[in-house]
């Protein structure tokens, strides 16, 4: 007889989410479906409010990526102010984004999925997470803990507390960098870099031998990616232009303006989830799929701009292909950027801008209309903003960067159940792949059903 | 000592304040011989909220009616709770759309005026929970016993909570520095 199977809650993810499983008469899986049973409504309350509020309201949007929203919020309200920012302002804020991805990548990483790799997909789900992780291997743990301690520590030097931190100002930022924090940075970046290097080379080490069959299986499959890159067509996370590039890599879209994204990206509906599924509007709802964040940036650059990110990036397209099109390898992509926002922090340690405190330009509403646009952790956020004469927001939409990856998350979530699925009894650890599969992408469900779609 | 059961809960948050559970950092090592976590989304991957559990962060508000029906079986099943955090204790960002009325505004802008491809509500019954009109804070819809307030609360706050719990006490949260929203 046919059955569904529900997997709820979906756990180490980040947000509310369940996941349903198809099984036909046969007890073969016909399909499965990835679920976002959550929703807050930001868009329509933020109505009324000072766009200058917007970077303390959306903050609370995610715990998780906060900076991506103090970001988003901030160079939107730049273009409102219609002011250049000044160079000292731009180098902090490129400062807190690293931070913030490296803290969230490590989060993801060591604290969320590696107990499925270190304590197998079918320990025992009592003990299959971070405090069974601290159990079995305490020192990969507290390195870790301390790898993302980093992160969260450098948001705090320069935002006064690790989350939520009301920095980012249209204009700017609030307050400089001091030497001591500069110099608390440059004390710690060596045993970053080395946790980071151990982790990677775990990694990779797995993919050689345990997780190889894990890359074929874990949504693989062709889609376009999308992320910003930078006038040359090296990683971006903060400037640049869109770019999209398929599965061989080619580049289907090129230059393209945040200010134009309602031209190329649309959202479809389903009444299964409060997860909406932005698309690549060329090419039409679902075929316009397209992945975002970490692996989308590693292949939509040319390169990174740093030696060793560099050197590990051709590592990936030599042990893969140029494009790399396994969802299971955002893991392998999310331990690349780490090692490339070290290397930038570590550079911007060196630039006399650094501790600057010329970080902000002032204006008056010069705009009523814009849009501002950064790589969060898990990919591209978008901040749309209409205000009246006095800087009241009128309407409000964005798009998040989990959302991007909704179609992917749902393609993935069946390619794993129709692999390990083949009958009524499903073992427990078949289960915790399925879900692995979502923890793949790190998706941030608080965030993602805030996307209001266009702005009418 | 036998080892305190712990759990953790989001209901409608950002997860802010589980993340700065999470900035209890290497805390957490120490904490790990302390507690054993039988329920919570980050750090446990068991399904169902267990009986007898010592102690509970609940973090977010009451908005929809799968967070209604966890904070009962959490104060069925709970010693102390906790109310973490400002989303549980005033319902705060997400109560600000009780200003709009009842929940057919938010819903109606986000997924019928501006989802362009099919354009429809989520409602599959079972699947995706009806939200409530009014978004409200835990301790209407529950007893709790005890209040975190912070959006969220940072580390140092929350381990002054947590510690005398450990020790079977009950901690005396006093002061500017423990008690303060936003
Ligand atoms: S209290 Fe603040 S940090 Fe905690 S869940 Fe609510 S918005 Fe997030």
């Amino acid at each position: 007889m046919a059955k569904t199977v529900v997997i709820d809650p979906v756990t180490r993810i980040e947000g509310h989410a369940k996941i349903s499983i198809f099984l036909d008469d046969a007890g073969k899986v016909d399909d499965a479906r990835f679920h976002v049973v959550e929703y807050r409504g930001f868009e329509k309350f933020c109505e009324g409010r000072p766009f200058t509020e917007m970077a303390g309201i959306t903050a609370r949007i995610c715990g998780i990526c906060p900076v991506s929203h103090l970001l988003a919020a901030a160079k939107t309200g730049d273009k409102i102010l219609g002011v250049k920012i000044p160079v000292a302002a731009e180098k902090l804020r490129r400062l807190m984004n690293l931070a913030q991805i490296t803290q969230s990548h490590a989060l993801s990483f060591f604290h969320l999925s590696s107990p499925d790799f270190l304590l197998g997909w079918d320990s025992d789900p009592a003990k299959r997470n971070v405090f069974g992780l601290i159990e079995e291997n305490p020192d990969l743990a507290r390195a870790g803990i301390r790898l993302r301690q980093f992160g969260q520590t450098i948001i705090e030097l320069l935002g006064a507390r690790k989350i939520h931190a009301a920095w980012t100002v249209p204009g700017g930022v609030r307050s400089p960098l001091s030497e001591e924090s500069r110099q608390w940075i440059l004390d710690r970046l060596p045993e970053s870099f080395e946790t980071l290097h151990l982790a990677l080379n775990l990694f990779k080490g797995m993919l050689d031998e345990a997780l190889k069959s894990e890359v074929d299986i874990f949504g693989e499959f062709p889609s376009l990616f999308m992320s910003l890159v930078a006038a040359d067509g090296a990683w971006e996370h903060y400037g640049g232009h869109l770019r999209f590039v398929d599965s061989q890599g080619n580049i289907v879209a090129d230059h393209l303006s945040e200010d134009d994204y309602l031209s190329f990206l649309g959202e479809g509906v389903e009444k299964w989830s409060y997860l909406k599924f932005p698309y690549y509007r060329p090419l039409g709802y679902p075929e316009g799929i397209y992945r975002v964040g970490p692996l989308a940036r590693l292949n939509t650059c040319s390169h990174v701009g740093t030696p060793q990110a560099d050197a590990e990036l051709r590592e990936m397209r030599q042990r893969f292909t140029n494009t790399v099109t396994s969802s299971f390898l955002y893991h392998y992509a999310r331990l690349i950027e780490i090692l490339a926002c070290l290397e930038k922090i570590q550079d911007l340690m060196a630039d006399p801008d650094i501790l600057s405190d010329r970080c902000r330009a002032k204006g008056a509403v010069n705009e009523l209309e814009a849009v501002g646009v950064s790589e969060a952790p898990r990919g591209t956020l978008f901040h749309h903003y209409r205000v009246d004469e006095d800087g009241l927001i009128q309407k409000v939409n964005l798009i998040i960067a989990t959302g991007q990856n909704n179609l992917a998350m749902n393609k993935t979530v069946t390619q794993i159940a129709q692999h390990y699925i083949q009958g009524p009894e499903i073992p427990e650890g078949f289960l915790n792949r399925v879900e692995a599969g979502i923890r793949c992408f790190d998706p941030c469900l608080s965030c993602s059903t805030h996307a209001a779609g266009q702005m009418p | 000592m036998a080892k305190i059961r712990f759990a953790t809960a989001w209901l409608a948050g950002c997860s802010g304040c589980h993340m700065s559970f999470l900035d209890l950092d290497e805390f957490l090592i120490d904490l790990a011989q302390q507690i054993e976590v039988v329920f919570s989304p980050v750090g446990c991957d068991l399904k169902d909220y267990p009986e007898n559990v010592d102690v509970c962060l609940v973090e977010g508000a009451i908005a929809n009616e799968e967070n209604l029906e966890l904070a009962y079986l959490i104060r069925r099943r709970t010693k102390t709770i906790i109310s973490f955090g400002d989303c549980a204790v005033t319902a705060n960002i997400p109560a600000m759309r009780n200003m709009l009325g009842d929940e057919s505004e938010v819903l109606k802008r986000a997924y019928l005026e501006l989802g362009d491809a099919t354009p429809q509500l989520p409602d599959e019954p079972g699947i995706v929970p009806p939200l409530l009109e009014q978004v409200l804070p835990l301790h209407q819809v529950i007893p709790v016993d005890i209040y975190l307030p912070g959006c969220p609360p940072p580390a140092d706050r929350i381990r002054a909570a947590i510690e005398p719990l450990l020790r079977g006490e009950t901690p005396k949260l006093e002061g500017r520095e423990l008690l303060k929203f936003g």
